[in-house]
């Protein structure tokens, strides 16, 4: 079975996101006044695996390995069959 | 004695250093490429600076994640000496041989520029030629060298003397006007806690020259030969 999954990250709370507050500042520019703006990164994927089960657990070993850096990061996965 | 220069594809500090430990320091070295998986012959490297893989995913990710990383793994645990010079230390971290992430500049700008750094801890195979709490000038060249790391590691790198260079002001002031990143600390440069692995985001091959402006670099490469030499 084919899945598709997007991985998000984003940086832990309270961390410093440089560009989310350039972002936020040039907004003010515009006239849009923010309360905070916090970027992410949004990873899609495409895998075969056995079951649901077994592609999320790959995903979540690709971002401990890889796609994430636990020190600064937390992500989220969200899985479904690929159309 | 012989010292590897490890080369990723994007590195670009690799000849700068090539030559200052050849012709400036006149040891033994040579380049690496990053497909090598044995290091058996070197007794010492040097992961140079660069944008590795284009900084793609995170500055440092993708070159840590390498063949010759298991190789740079297994020289660290003998005890050979290795240094990680700005995209180094961010492959250092991103490997998980040094604590903490080198995240985006504080204020996100590439900063090219002078530095002066206060030397913490001289017991460390790349600074005994230096004496403790001297002030060196050396430059720096990022935009991903925020050094972050959690409450507890940061405690423990205190602790056990791993802080190795701090961004201070000429007369030894760590200030955050000094601070070009937004460094926890200061913080430049750490060592691992077996300390013979450092990473630093300052380039000590662009300040071993007179005609560079600064000849402070030399004595980190020069402390590493020595280390060797005596080993």
């Amino acid at each position: 079975m084919q899945y598709h999954a997007e991985v998000t990250i984003e940086l832990k709370s309270g961390m410093l996101d440089p560009e989310g507050t350039t972002i936020k500042r040039a907004l003010g520019h515009l006239g849009y006044q923010t309360e905070s703006v916090a970027t992410a990164k949004k990873y899609m994927i495409e895998l075969d695996a056995e079951s649901a089960g077994s592609a999320k657990q790959m995903v979540d070993e690709m971002c401990q390995k890889l796609i994430a850096n636990p020190i600064i990061h937390n992500y989220t996965i969200e899985l479904g069959e690929s159309k | 004695m012989k010292i590897a220069i490890i080369q990723f594809g994007g590195s670009n500090c690799d000849l700068d250093v090539l030559h200052v430990l050849q012709d400036v320091v006149g040891v033994d070295a040579e380049l690496v490429w990053y497909k090598e998986e044995d290091l058996n012959q070197y007794d010492g490297a040097v992961i140079p600076g660069g944008f590795s893989y284009g900084d793609y995913l995170r500055a440092g990710a993708i070159a840590a994640r390498t063949p010759i990383m298991d190789a740079i793994k297994k020289m660290a645990s003998e005890g050979k000496p290795i240094m990680g010079i700005c995209n180094g230390f961010q492959v250092l971290t991103e490997s998980g041989l040094l604590d903490g992430a080198l995240m985006t500049n504080k204020y996100p700008k590439f900063r090219c520029e002078t530095t002066y750094l206060k030397v913490e801890n001289t017991d460390t195979p790349f600074t005994s030629k230096f004496k403790k709490g001297e002030i060196v000038k050396i430059p720096i060249a990022h935009m991903e060298g925020n050094f972050y790391a959690d409450k507890d590691t940061l405690a423990r790198l205190n602790d056990n003397g791993q802080i190795v260079f701090k961004y201070s002001d000429k007369n030894g002031n760590v200030t955050d006007n000094v601070n070009p990143n937004g460094s926890q600390e200061n913080i430049a440069g750490i060592i691992d806690p077996n300390r013979n692995v450092i990473g630093l985001m300052p380039h000590p091959e662009r300040a071993s020259e007179a005609i560079l402006g600064s000849e402070d670099g030399i004595r980190m490469f020069q402390s590493m030969v020595d280390y060797i030499a005596k080993k």
